[in-house]
């Protein structure tokens, strides 16, 4: 018999066997995990950016230490007017930078005094007022703090609960065409824009409860704590479920044949050993509303006040950002402010981000595979 | 089991049946609402006219075009990112690589971050820097791009809408049988060959969801846009990559907090939110349906 390759005539060395090296695959490859470096760069840059128009509250601080107050003046003025030609070059509310800068300069007592209160802006950072405009500018993040904390906490209180009963049902004891029912509309809710659910809390729901409750304050952090957990619920919610549909069979099987019930079985088996995952599905929500901008400049009332009363208006962090930072003046001291709010809400969504990736997968994987 | 028990059982089991429900409920009464409220004003002529009065009256025809040419542009940077950010943590990185790794993180962190956020660094990074750096070099520091326009709110959302592209390009290039793949390498293509030929076809339908997830997500969210771009009123369409644009999201949030008489324009707002809930709805819909499909086919 003939062996069909010799009579090609082509014979198979170790040569021949090599990978030939292609200039199009070479390029191919490169380009390709260029492109996916990008993800990597936008966090960095984005890190990068946000942070760098924070410096000048930072900046301006330790310059005013160091320099003797006849030179700090001049210094000032200087540094005013480059600041003058740099807004005027880049923003569209420039002409009036100038107007207001050039007055500034004219009156050489005022500076000291605007001088005194971008020192003061530093410190007030801690305080517990919010009032970046006005003659005594102060921007302390406490009251935003407090607002931020008092809506997501609200939110998670009414979106965790009713998100996990509702993945367990879908999960444990749904019907499978009741289950093909139930994923898709909450799918659908987390495609619902955010700023139509701030528009049916300012419109409907504002008034709603407030018919119910009477309370005074038609928009309040309970009214956005309750459009927030609208936000919230679709992401506790797909996160549980895949959670629980991820226990291995084995848990609930041997479970049912303990002569566990299904209910005692969904909820004392299947339940406990999703934990990591519910808990990162609530972290992923907890990120969702501490970020969230729309619902919270809508239907929050955003009024910066300390209080406990859920029923008060509040003014979130995110809400500051969005509500302030069109009227701003670029490069202002409000305007560096605003962009360290951004950085504080970048951090705190990064961390609660990264816990709940590492530290639940590792419980989990751990957990499931018995170690 | 005791009578007790059971009674527990029935308890906790409609606890959860009724969290569920309440969940439906409430996605029922906003779609409702909204269409009641919304539906009198609701014709063509409101699609495909200018606001008038001082948008008390009138269409919305420019914020509808200004978001319809928002979305193009964003998918036009964003899709094909995505996909070959997909192809390469699908096709080249191995799974358990550092590198592939870090890329999915990151993927994570991006879907993550607060929209606000991207706001602020479009502002810092797209506006500022390269648009302030742009005219600076080429326009002798004359203002044209370094203030917020369309190309760089389009650009800002397209960060936005990357992850979303990824995942769903990512979850598509997985159904590919690897059996085809392999097939096409013992014929002897190449694995550019391959990707391009048998991979890429193959997770046609889930590029597809990716953009059309990516464009509901685009066309609904408003704070990235709230300072990147986004005009309170405009009376011509935007012509040029440089020009402001109106946006259906930023124009229900001007007119339901800032606009002179919310009462008399309820209307509108109502009109407008629908508007976009059926935008985004039917947006959504297609895709659960294409990816439903496409999780059956995987099976």
């Amino acid at each position: 018999m003939d062996n069909p390759i010799e009579n090609t005539g082509f014979v198979f060395s170790k040569e021949s066997l090599r990978k030939k090296f292609r200039w199009s695959e070479f390029f191919s490859e490169k380009i390709i995990t260029g492109v996916a470096f990008l993800s990597i760069t936008i966090i960095v840059l984005i890190f990068f950016f946000v942070f760098r128009e924070t410096l000048p509250i930072f900046h301006q601080k330790k310059e005013t230490k160091k320099i003797e107050s006849v030179q700090k003046q001049e210094q000032y003025n200087g540094e005013e007017t480059s600041v003058a030609k740099n807004s005027a070059g880049q923003e569209q509310y420039g002409v009036i930078t100038k107007d207001t800068l050039m007055m500034e300069n004219q009156v050489p007592g005022e500076d000291t005094i605007v001088r005194g209160s971008d020192e003061a802006t530093v410190k007030s950072l801690l305080g517990k007022e919010w009032l970046p405009v006005s003659d005594r500018p102060r921007y302390g993040l406490v009251p935003l703090l407090v607002g931020t904390l008092k809506i997501t906490l609200l939110a998670i209180l009414f979106a965790a609960p009713i998100a996990i009963l509702a993945a367990l049902f879908s999960a444990a004891f749904a019907p499978h065409w009741m289950r093909e029912i139930i994923k898709p509309a909450i799918e659908l809710l987390a495609g619902f824009p955010s700023v139509v659910i701030g528009f049916f809390a300012l419109m409907v729901m504002a008034s709603f409860f407030q018919n119910i409750f009477g309370y005074d304050t038609r928009l309040n952090a309970f009214v956005g704590g309750v459009a927030m957990a609208l936000a919230a619920i679709p992401i506790i919610y797909t996160i549980t479920e895949d959670a629980l549909t991820a226990v291995p069979r084995s848990y609930t099987e041997a479970s049912l044949a303990l002569g566990a019930s299904r209910w005692q079985t969904a909820l004392f088996v299947t339940l406990p050993a999703a934990t990591p995952g519910i808990f990162a599905a609530i972290l992923l929500g907890i990120g969702r509303v501490f970020g969230e901008t729309m619902i919270a400049l809508m239907a929050t009332g955003n009024a910066a006040m300390i209080s406990v009363n859920p029923f008060e208006s509040v003014r979130t962090l995110a809400a500051t950002i969005g509500a302030e930072m069109a009227e701003v003046v670029f490069g202002d001291t409000h305007y560096s402010v605003l962009f360290l709010i951004g950085s504080l809400l970048f951090i705190f969504t990064f961390c609660l981000n990264a816990l709940a990736e590492f530290y639940v997968k590792g419980r989990l994987v751990k957990r499931f595979q018995g170690k | 089991m005791s009578k007790k028990n059971r009674i527990t059982g029935a308890l906790f089991v409609g606890t959860t049946a009724f969290s569920a429900f309440l969940i439906i409920a409430v996605i029922i009464i906003l779609l409702v609402v909204i269409i009641i409220g919304g539906k009198d004003t609701f014709s063509w002529e409101f699609l495909t006219s200018f606001p008038q009065d001082g948008m008390m009256k009138g269409g919305i025809f420019p914020a509808i075009y200004g978001t319809a040419l928002l979305v193009v542009i964003m998918s036009v940077a964003a899709v094909p990112f995505g996909t070959i950010t997909a192809i390469y943590l699908t096709e080249y990185a191995s799974e358990t690589s550092i590198l592939a790794q870090t890329i999915r993180f990151a993927v994570r962190t991006l879907a993550t971050v607060p929209s606000i956020i991207f706001g602020l660094f479009g502002l810092g990074f797209f506006i500022k820097f390269v648009g302030g750096g742009m005219d600076d070099v080429f326009l002798g520091g004359q203002l044209k791009w370094g203030q917020p326009n369309i190309l760089w709110a389009s650009l800002t959302m397209s960060l936005l809408t990357l992850p979303v592209v990824i995942v769903s390009v990512e979850e598509a290039i997985r159904t590919v049988p690897r059996e085809m793949r392999e097939a096409s390498l013992a014929l002897g293509a190449t694995k550019w060959e391959t990707i391009r030929r048998i991979v890429i076809p193959g997770s046609r339908s889930g590029i597809m969801t990716g953009t059309i997830l990516a464009v509901s997500r685009g066309a609904g969210e408003v704070a990235p846009i709230l300072f990147t771009g986004a005009a309170y009123y405009l009376a011509t369409l935007p012509t040029s990559l440089s020009d402001q644009f109106m946006n259906l999201g930023y124009h229900i949030y001007i007119m339901a907090t800032q606009s002179a008489n919310v009462d008399q324009t309820l209307p509108i707002q109502f009109a407008t939110t629908l508007v976009l809930l059926m935008l985004t709805f039917m947006l959504n819909l297609t895709a659960v349906i294409i990816r439903s499909r496409l999780r059956r086919k995987a099976k």
